[in-house]
């Protein structure tokens, strides 16, 4: 049994292994499958301010090991959340984390704030990078001055651990990462989706509703990776990785890549237990290579 | 209810149409509860270009032999690499997912209306209606005789009316043609099956004052109301049909046209 316990800022994570926004809802969805508690963190559902409906259906399409999205922020917003879902959350023994979006750097300082407000959440994930809605999302976080301007808003109003989400549809993504750990972020997470898009050639249409949408699952890894690489040697604080991580060896792989910790995802629609099997996988592996404690692989890759 | 991820065992695959096949399949321990109008998310292994788990709706629970079937119409890659199972392989279902049908009441005279494919499920509605004691009656429609699937089974349960579009069996025409609409009156229909079909069982129950449940197949992802994916329009928002359905009453739908 090695130890598996990782920090990012004051955030204090039993393993390295956390569930990806808008890939396992509010945790509960998933609590027949298997103990909740088992894993480091939960990050839930992107909230907004206020409500929103999302975009129309077709929201999904499948794509060669992958599948593309165009949810576009459907939930109910901070408020229904802090009033119906965070009373059923909040005693899970562990990190419950809530992915934060917006339309204006205010919308999102004011969603945070009453996060922050809410005891038993420790942290929350800027989301300055959803590629499906036209207001605000990714549109903050393809610069670095946009994104800058959302987490000088956000840092101002909240006051535990402040992870960004960074989008990869960007130049250079150690530019964002430098900028935004300028403006307070205590870490980054990454890689958001990556843009994509698939037609249906028999009606000659787009199978998204919206056209466009955001590419996820084993398709994007290999990307994902170069990302947390590039990112992890790029700034000072904790990266939070993820991208396609569907089995411990990939999870091994980010950590390797100087991620702090992961993210599962799309992996979670194929395998709604698979978050637990990865952890489990990471303890095997640093058992069977004799290491003490998962921050002996952090970072390893020069 | 309680849900879960079985490894369970094929028994058989029937070839009982050129687009359809029926799995069997069976675990060493009882399985689990199950109710009719919930829908099991297969994992397709061995089919390369099928990345994402497919919803296959309940056909029927046989208790007697510990049995779950499942009908598969066999549209794409994924399911085509189903219907190749042998006997004694393996098939990674998570479920019993979703809501059923409503379960009918004394006094209720309940009408199953399926299209095509959608017929599965209405088979192992009729069984459990049929075994608390009430009697179903079916009426499916599809284009021609030989589409007509598991007519033998649902004969078992209750009384069958057929319509074709070619008049090669039952009455001419779609199931709302049919004359059995005319001659008795049904207090509740549970459809399933094409959404033509069961937008044109919406207008016509709406119409005769009929309370009405339809079953949607909107694509899905995660099977469990996580990625918001397979969402449809209602009175209440968006929701997913894969967790707030598959099963709507027609008054939750913006089916008014």
């Amino acid at each position: 049994m090695a130890k598996l316990n990782v920090k990012i800022g004051d955030l204090r994570l039993k393993n390295p292994v956390m569930t990806a926004s808008g890939t396992f809802g509010y945790g509960l969805e998933f609590a027949d499958f298997m103990p909740l508690d088992g894993i480091g963190g939960i990050i839930v559902k992107g909230t907004t301010l206020a409500p929103r409906e999302g975009n129309d259906y077709p929201r999904m399409a499948e794509t060669a090991q992958g599948m593309l999205n165009c949810v576009g922020l459907q939930n109910k917003g901070v408020d229904y959340f802090c009033s119906h879902i965070y009373p059923q959350i909040k005693d899970i023994d562990t990190n419950m984390i809530v992915n934060v979006s917006g339309s204006s750097p205010e919308d999102y300082a004011e969603c945070a704030a009453r996060v922050d407000a809410l005891e038993h959440i420790p942290a929350i994930e800027l989301n300055i990078s959803c590629p499906n809605v036209k207001d605000g999302g990714m549109a903050f976080g393809v610069t670095c001055a946009g994104a800058a301007s959302v987490v000088k808003a956000v840092r101002q109003r909240y006051h535990k651990t402040l992870i960004v989400k960074l989008s990869p549809n960007v130049t250079d993504i150690t530019e964002i990462a430098r900028a935004v750990e300028a403006e307070g972020a205590d870490a980054v997470s990454l890689i958001n989706t990556l843009m994509g898009m698939a037609i249906d050639i028999e009606k000659r249409k787009p199978l998204l509703s919206i056209r466009t949408g955001g590419l996820s699952g084993p398709a994007v890894k290999p990307v994902a990776l170069r990302m947390v690489w590039q990112v992890a040697k790029a700034v000072g604080i904790p990266v939070v990785g993820l991208g396609g991580i569907s089995s411990a060896k990939d999870a091994i792989e980010f950590l390797m890549a100087g991620a702090t910790a992961i993210e599962i995802g799309t992996a979670n629609f194929l395998d709604p237990a698979i978050s637990i099997k990865v952890r489990d996988g990471i303890d095997a592996w640093l058992d069977a290579h004799g290491c003490q404690s998962v921050e002996e692989i952090i970072g390893v890759i020069d | 209810m309680k849900k879960y991820v079985l490894d369970l065992t094929v028994v058989s695959v029937e070839r009982i149409h050129a687009r359809y096949v029926l799995i069997r399949l069976t675990d060493a321990q009882p399985l689990p509860d199950m109710l009719p109008g919930q829908f099991v998310e297969v994992r397709v292994d061995g089919s390369p270009s099928t990345f994402l788990r497919r919803p296959i709706s309940i056909n029927y629970v046989d208790r007697a032999q510990n049995q779950l079937w499942l009908l598969v119409a066999t549209v794409g890659e994924g399911t085509r690499t189903l219907a190749t199972l042998q006997p004694g392989a393996v098939l990674n279902c998570v479920l019993p997912l979703g809501n059923g049908f409503t379960p009918a009441v004394s006094g209720q005279k309940v009408l199953l209306v399926g299209g095509g494919v959608g017929v599965a499920p209405l088979l192992y509605m009729g069984a459990q209606m049929r075994e608390q004691g009430f009697e179903p009656t079916f009426l499916l429609g599809t284009r021609t005789q030989e589409d007509l699937l598991m007519l033998d089974e649902f004969k078992k349960y209750g009384r069958v009316f057929v319509t074709t579009e070619d008049g090669s069996a039952g009455e001419k025409g779609f199931v709302t043609n049919h004359s059995i609409l005319q001659q008795e009156q049904f207090t509740r229909i549970s459809t399933c099956g094409p959404t033509p079909m069961m937008k044109a069982v919406a207008r016509l129950a709406r119409e005769k004052g009929i309370d009405c449940e339809v079953s949607l197949e909107n694509l899905m992802a995660c099977g469990v109301g996580a990625c918001l994916c397979c969402v449809e329009k209602t009175t209440e928002g968006n929701l997913c049909v894969c967790k707030e359905g598959p099963v709507f009453n027609i008054n939750r739908l913006l089916w008014q046209n």
